[in-house]
């Protein structure tokens, strides 16, 4: 079976420094693989190539098999892969609804002529998804400044829902939540791989990582030093691949 | 204390929306207070007069409104519309003279020129700030003497004379003139009244209101409702979000720049109307300094990602009422600049206060 979405000898240079050097690797439909690494290693900027935040300076991305040319998020978009990063990307001086539909806006003609944001539509569609995810947050007219993070998690990954991901990226999901509401993502993500989506989940968190992920990636110092298979594989092994100097591949 | 006032406003609809349009409760207040002390303050005529006055620097503040909502800053509006001023006074000085062109194909021919010449002094900065990730003070300001170097050269110095007396006819006429007993004449005086007749006639709504209206009403409709608004203060509120989005954000930079530069350039091109000659801004006239000072009180962040059209004007109007109070009131002039101050820092307390009110 071919990757939804891989990788091949990808490349990234800040200056002088190799943040990413030569990474291989690729997700199936309804798989999720955990990509570990210390801070640094070169994670981040590892999805930021695939979701279009950074062109990459050496290496392909394939997507169904074939080389896709992912130059602007929006090409990574137009390929289905949505991305939830770390620091999130929401505007916090918009609210939930607005968030939701943020750069694919939903417009309606004024007069049969001009084009005006059709803000009823773009609300009931978004109370639609949080209640098909099983979200709750007060009001979706309240400005996202206003909302747990938590909450806000949950707008970024309903957002992606909405919008026909068949790749999702996210960067640490977890790492600011309650234990409650790290419960709630993992279950979500549980049940998006049931969906067909492919999934790639960076996480510090070691139990997270064993809880959902069927494949472990690490990297370390910008290259890809493990690729295995969770069930054939321990913590201990993985904290050594993070930290020490082997190679599994 | 400041927990517990937080709280009082969060709960209170009424506190909330006063809080929130301070500004403008403001200006009633000084309506009031400037009608009991000074004489004939409290006039329709006093108060066509401040906005006719005002419409410049609420072209200004509009401009300044959406290029402050992404977090930036634009220096560059006085002197671009000085450039749009004499642009537009020696194209249309220069055909006059020529004389083949009727008066009207003549003004218009220099206002859209004018027009499309103030679109580059916001391209170029747009450019310099998305591309070259200049920040926005420096390319502005570059442009600020720049425009002004080229407006200076271009009328050599002196204000651009000579142009057709159509000019003021329109850019000072009003939309009504009314004497009892001879009735309505609408645009212009009846014909046959001689010009010093004009005081024994009420002179209602300003052509320049309706101008005023128009492009208020538009800008603010792009704004509030069209995705472009909506993308303008994505940018100003998390720049990463918008561009992860998928939101072209240099190239919406760049036409919030050129937009910004153009309506400047409107300003400009009114000013000719207005005057009846071409004119040089001059360095002290400062129109980005009250102009980002009017767009403050009504309520933006420098920071980006907050501030409304209206409630810049309301700045706008604050600031002309109470130049024209404190006047017609009989208070030392130098009073204004202290009284735009200390409403300066209210404002910037108001918004330190109440964070998530606007
Ligand atoms: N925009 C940038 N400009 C310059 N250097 C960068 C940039 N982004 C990341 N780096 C550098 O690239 C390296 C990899 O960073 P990256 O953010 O990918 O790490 P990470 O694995 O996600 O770490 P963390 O677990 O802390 O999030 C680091 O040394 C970082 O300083
Ligand atoms: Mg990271």
């Amino acid at each position: 079976m071919s990757y939804l979405i891989e990788t091949r000898n990808i490349t990234k240079r800040f200056g002088g420094l190799v943040a990413v050097n030569n990474v291989s690797f690729g997700v199936n439909p309804g798989e999720v693989v955990a990509l570990l690494g210390d801070n640094g290693a070169g994670k981040s900027t590892l999805i930021k190539m695939i979701s279009g935040v950074y062109p990459n300076d050496g290496g392909d991305i394939l997507y169904n098999g074939e080389v896709v040319k992912i130059h602007t998020p929006m090409d990574a978009l137009a390929n289905g892969i949505e991305t939830i990063y770390q620091d999130l990307a929401l505007a916090e001086n918009l609210n939930v609804y607005s968030n939701i539909f943020l750069g694919r806006e939903k417009t309606k003609k004024r007069l049969g002529l001009f084009p005006v944001l059709d803000h009823g539509y773009m609300y009931d569609e978004s109370v639609g998804i949080l209640k098909k995810l099983d979200i709750k947050i007060p009001s979706l007219r309240n400005n996202v400044r206003t909302l747990s993070g938590g909450q806000r998690q949950a707008v970024a990954i309903s957002r992606s829902i909405y919008w026909n991901a068949k790749v999702l990226i996210m960067d640490e999901p977890t790492a600011a939540l309650g234990v409650a509401q790290q419960k709630q993502v993992l279950d979500l993500v549980n049940s998006l791989k049931g969906h067909g989506i492919a999934i790639i989940l960076i996480s510090h968190q070691m139990h997270d990582v064993f809880e959902v992920a069927d494949r472990i990636c690490v990297m370390r110092r910008g290259e890809l030093v493990g690729n295995l298979v969770k069930k054939e594989t321990t913590t201990e092994e993985i904290v050594s691949l993070i930290v020490g100097s082997e190679t599994v591949q | 204390m400041k927990g517990n006032l937080n709280l009082i406003i969060e709960e209170s609809r009424t506190l909330k929306a006063i809080a929130r349009n301070w500004a403008f409760c403001f200006l009633i207040f000084f309506i009031v207070i400037f009608s009991f002390t000074g004489k004939g303050f409290l006039s329709i005529v006093n108060f066509q007069n401040i906005i006719h006055l005002s419409v410049i620097a609420i072209f200004m503040a509009a401009a300044e409104t959406f290029v402050i909502i992404t977090g930036g800053i634009d220096l560059s509006v006085g002197f671009v519309m000085g450039l749009s001023s004499v642009t537009a006074g020696k194209i249309i000085q220069i055909l006059f003279a020529a004389g083949n062109l009727s008066v009207g194909a003549i003004l218009l021919t220099g206002s859209v020129i004018a027009l499309v010449v103030s679109l580059i002094p916001g391209l170029i900065s747009g450019i310099m700030i998305a591309r070259f990730k200049v920040p926005p003070f420096i390319a502005t300001l570059g442009m600020w003497g720049i425009t002004n170097g080229i407006a200076l050269k271009i009328c050599k110095g002196f204000p651009v004379a000579s142009l057709p007396d159509e000019l003021t006819k329109i850019g000072n006429g009003y939309t009504i003139y009314y004497k009892e007993g001879s009735g309505i004449s609408w645009f212009s005086l009846p014909a046959g009244i001689a010009n010093d007749q004009i005081r024994e006639y009420l002179r209602l709504i300003p052509i320049s209101f309706i101008l005023l209206f128009i492009v208020i009403f538009i800008l603010r409709h792009i704004l509030n409702n069209t995705t472009f608004g909506q993308h303008t203060y994505a940018i100003g509120g998390n720049e990463d979000a918008a561009i992860r989005s998928g939101i072209n954000v240099q190239k919406h930079l760049i036409k919030i720049y050129m937009l910004s530069s153009f309506i400047a350039g409107m300003a400009g091109v009114f000013n000719v109307f207005q005057t009846g000659i071409g004119n040089f801004t001059t360095f002290g006239a400062m129109y980005e300094l009250f102009a980002v000072a009017a767009v403050v009180i009504g309520g933006a962040s420098l920071l980006g990602g907050k501030g409304r059209l209206l409630a810049s004007v309301v700045g706008v109007l604050l600031i002309a009422v109470l130049e024209n109070g404190l006047l017609i009131s009989g208070v030392e002039p130098f009073y204004r600049y202290i009284a735009v101050g200390l409403l300066l820092i209210l404002a910037i307390v108001i918004d330190q206060l109440f964070p998530d009110l606007f």
